[in-house]
């Protein structure tokens, strides 16, 4: 059981109360956000202390874990590149036209430097304006996008 | 004025606003409440905010007192949030691209509060677009970024014709360079045509009885001597003047090159890998340079060739000719289409090579570590299993590429095998005589041979386009601290500087924020705050090696942006925590910043800087040899060194980055008697770990997480028990422990 307790305020941010008293304006952060989201999540005040972690999500009471899932929610944003539809060029800079897990959209990618490794499998795309996008393995990517890909790996 | 609405909101919009209502300001939204891309539209008028999603659904907020609209962002996503004073109303999410547009938003927000409070009319905000993309423009710049990077989008083969720029200062020598090509061409085409008189007049005569006519031999053996003669001096002036020129080319763009990579700015450098820069201007420039020498030069021989040949061939029978040309683009063909199943595998080798050299790049420099925690097994393993990878993509690539060479063989014996089937058929026809055959064949066999390299140079251009491009992409990098187009001119400042509402995004990290702070001339403040907390940064930006991105910074009043940035940085004296000397002398390197000062004057700053004793001590003095292969100097010493760098270009602005917090506590003492000499009458800014250090300030300025939160003196600060009190307590009482160095 958690020694804490969780909430959302008017204003709709997280107030937690433990211990030593209410925070307002927590933040969750995930620990391994791409090679184990569901593990190590940390409650963060606003002055970015730590205040409570989570082994585990999954060991959560229900009401604090939906809460908790629809505040990152908000919060994290690395949409999930699920198919390549279309890039502009064979080299950076180009604009890539893709479908990702939060919809449809396109970049532009400045540099091939832009796409990193993070793991054995995942990608990070880093588009002109610093958002991130993820691909989680590009092995399971359809034939076409796996070309498209191809030209910068 | 505001900028038209985007199309797709216009008509909606027309019938939602009422008569009278001006539109004072808008802002396209790109994500849902749960961050999934939609659009949305948020727009401010003189009235309400009103704001449309993509399913068509609207709602408004009539404007009255007390409604707030807040910004912030995280992770690459900005946040719109609008309150009143007792909950949240609304929020909007958009990527940071858009952030301009926002930013904007909630500013006119808050003059549109401001104006009604003051019983003024609210009048619609002003906004520059971008002559691009129509999106509102950061202030001062001429392109919004997105825009800087779509004009200079095309990575084609095409690029190759951006570097003509640095050929028209060649353009007579080249011109002699292909004049002298067509005529080189020209001579070896000569003798396969001379094989025709001989064979129809003299061989073919003599087999059926006709005597050897001496004299016609000589002029038809002349004849050939004459054109190999011809053929070899003409290749050799092409050869020469062409290699010339392509070198001379090749030289120019890698000034060029280093030129403008020295005045990019910092941000530029800190994204980019050395290696990859260093490779960049030498060896790409190199790969170019070969491309234009070589390749370029022999295909354009081998057109020629072509070319001439089809033209001498149709005029001596075109039946025969038409015979003989047309497997040529077959040919030509297939051997591209061989080479393109090949080019992927290349390409493939290629990266894996660069998977085996960033293992050593990474290992090689990290070896202490590797070696400390014992990892050299698992180091190897690495690099054997890049190159077990290496090795597997070659097998896969040698198969087909053993393969080629020999088809390309057999193509061109087909080629020679038609237009003998042909020809002889034609020779039994009476219709050419055996000369002409043979005249054709020698021609073709020429040329088949070409073929092979000829192909290749649609995989060598698409090479060197690469090359070229990588080239241009630093030619086109703008500086992102420009020069302004009309200068102020500093010359020797006073040393004022005033920060006003300063802000730096590293990427979608925001590290400062309404950063205000002023010094006076002389005055020396000391930068405390915990590591991350954007310290640095700020003395970046007053040093300009990174331009605000909101805010302004000014120096005597004047924005630094407007002044010329080698004169500025003329006046700023910039000691960092790690010392860097360049290989040379210690003499120059404490001259770096000013080579023309005399002897005395290096003496007298290293003297001032404690530095001219250990200095003498060394085995040559002043002339030993320091930096990189140079003399083994330490910590203290080179950080002495570089204060005495600093003292001899006598500053108005001196910033210690710190300046002692890689030595230990007694070579601190030391480096603190130079600084002393150093920080007097200078404004002064220095960042230190250790708080001790900085007991000379005349005020501390304590950061936490990219703001300002204390400005005073170390003993009202102390009073005060806020920021600083905690760090101050948590050194002290880490030096109580016994740890006495940095956390």
């Amino acid at each position: 059981m958690p020694e804490f307790e969780l909430a959302r305020n008017a204003f709709g941010r997280l107030v937690l109360k433990n211990d030593e008293g209410v925070h307002e304006g927590v933040a969750p952060v995930r620990a391994f956000p791409v090679t184990a989201p569901g593990e190590g999540v940390a409650l963060m005040s606003a002055q970015g202390r730590e205040l409570a972690w989570i082994a585990s999500m999954g060991a959560l009471p229900d009401t604090t874990r939906i809460l908790l899932e629809e505040a990152l929610r908000e919060r994290e944003f690395m949409p999930e590149i699920l198919r390549l539809v279309s890039v502009s060029g064979y080299a950076a800079p180009c604009e890539w036209k893709v479908e990702t897990d939060r919809g449809d959209t396109a970049f532009t990618l400045k540099s091939e430097d832009d796409i990193r490794r993070i793991s054995p499998s995942a990608l990070i795309l880093t588009d002109s304006h610093g958002v991130n996008f993820l691909i989680k393995n590009p092995v399971d990517l359809d034939r076409h996008s796996k070309k498209l890909l191809g030209r910068f790996l | 004025m505001t900028a038209p609405l985007p199309e797709f909101w216009q008509a909606e919009t027309q019938t939602r606003l009422a008569p009278g209502e001006a539109v004072l300001a808008w802002l396209e939204t790109d994500l849902d409440a749960q961050l999934r891309f939609s659009r949305g539209l948020l727009l401010l008028t003189d009235r309400r905010l009103l704001a449309g999603d993509a399913n068509g659904t609207w709602r408004d907020w009539p404007w009255r007192q007390g409604l707030k609209i807040e910004r912030r962002d995280h992770a690459g996503v900005g946040h719109l949030e609008l309150t009143d004073a007792a909950s949240l109303l609304a929020a909007w999410h958009y990527t940071l691209g858009l952030d301009e547009s926002a930013r904007r938003l909630a500013q006119c927000f808050l003059e549109r509060n401001a104006a009604s409070s003051e019983g003024r009319e609210p009048e619609p905000c002003a906004v520059e677009n971008c002559p691009g993309c129509g999106l509102p423009l950061p202030a001062g710049h001429a392109l919004c970024s997105a825009c800087t990077l779509e004009a200079n989008r095309p990575p084609s083969t095409w690029t190759l014709l951006r570097l003509w720029r640095f050929a028209r200062p060649y353009r007579n020598q080249l011109l002699v360079g292909f004049l002298l090509t067509l005529a080189s061409t020209a001579a070896t085409l000569v003798p396969p045509y001379l094989t025709m008189p001989l064979m129809d007049d003299v061989l073919i005569p003599f087999q059926n009885g006709t005597p050897i006519d001496p004299g016609r031999v000589k002029l038809y053996l002349g004849g050939l001597l004459a054109a190999a003669l011809a053929a070899w001096a003409l290749g050799w002036g092409k050869t020469y003047i062409l290699a010339r020129v392509s070198e001379r080319i090749g030289a120019d763009l890698r000034i060029t090159t280093y030129q403008h990579l020295q005045s990019l700015s910092l941000e530029y450098f800190g994204g980019k890998r050395t290696g990859d820069l260093v490779a960049r201007i030498g060896s790409e420039t190199d790969r170019i340079n070969v491309f234009l020498s070589l390749h370029l030069l022999d295909f354009a021989t081998d057109l020629l060739m072509i070319g001439m040949t089809a033209a001498i061939l149709l005029s001596i029978n075109p039946w025969l000719a038409l015979v003989t040309l047309l497997p040529l683009p077959f040919i030509t063909w297939m051997i591209h289409v061989v080479r393109d199943r090949l080019r992927h595998g290349f390409e493939q080798a290629d990266r894996v090579w660069s998977e085996i050299t960033s293992v050593l790049t990474d290992t090689i420099p990290g070896i202490r570590v590797v070696k400390a925690f014992a990892q050299e097994k698992r180091e190897v393993k690495r690099f054997s299993d890049a190159n077990a990878h290496n090795l597997a993509v070659n097998d896969r690539v040698n198969t087909v590429w053993s393969l080629f060479a020999p088809s390309v063989t057999l193509l061109t014996e087909i080629g020679l095998l038609v237009v003998w089937m042909f020809g002889i058929w034609q020779v039994s026809q009476k219709e050419i005589t055996v000369g002409v055959l043979a005249a054709f064949l020698a021609y073709i066999s020429r040329f088949y041979g070409r073929l092979d390299s000829m192909s290749r140079i649609v995989s060598v251009t698409q090479k060197a386009a690469a090359g070229a491009k990588r080239i241009f992409d630093i030619l086109d990098q703008a500086s992102s601290v420009p020069e302004t187009a009309k200068p102020i001119h500093p010359g020797r400042i006073e040393g004022a500087i005033a920060v006003k509402n300063a802000g730096f995004r590293y990427g979608n990290r925001t590290v400062l924020s309404g950063i205000d702070l002023s010094i006076a001339p002389g005055e020396m403040i000391g930068l405390v705050g915990q590591s991350g907390s954007g310290k640095s940064t700020l003395v970046n930006l007053i040093c300009r090696f990174y331009d605000v991105a909101q805010g302004s910074i000014l120096v005597d009043g004047a924005d630094i942006r407007s002044f010329p940035i080698g004169e500025y940085r003329r006046n700023i004296g910039l000691v960092l925590q790690e010392p860097f000397l360049f290989f040379g002398t210690i003499a120059e390197n404490i001259a770096y910043g000013r080579p023309d000062a005399s002897r005395e004057d290096i003496v007298a700053a290293a003297r001032a800087a404690h530095a001219h004793e250990f200095i003498l001590r060394l085995p040559h003095g002043y002339d030993s040899l320091a930096g990189e292969r140079g003399q083994a100097l330490s910590g203290g010493e080179r950080q002495r060194i570089s204060i005495a760098r600093a003292l001899l270009i006598d500053p108005r602005i001196l910033i210690l980055d710190e300046a002692t917090s890689s030595v230990d506590t007694e070579t601190e003492l030391e480096i603190q008697a130079a600084l002393e000499n150093l920080v007097r009458g200078r404004t002064t800014i220095a960042i230190a770990h250790r708080l001790s250090t900085l007991r000379r300030a005349d005020r501390l300025v304590v950061m936490e997480r990219g703001k300002i939160v204390e400005v005073g003196r170390h003993d009202d600060l102390l009073e005060k028990q806020g920021a600083y009190y905690r760090l101050y307590q948590a050194q002290t009482k880490q030096m109580e422990g016994g740890e006495g160095e940095d956390a």
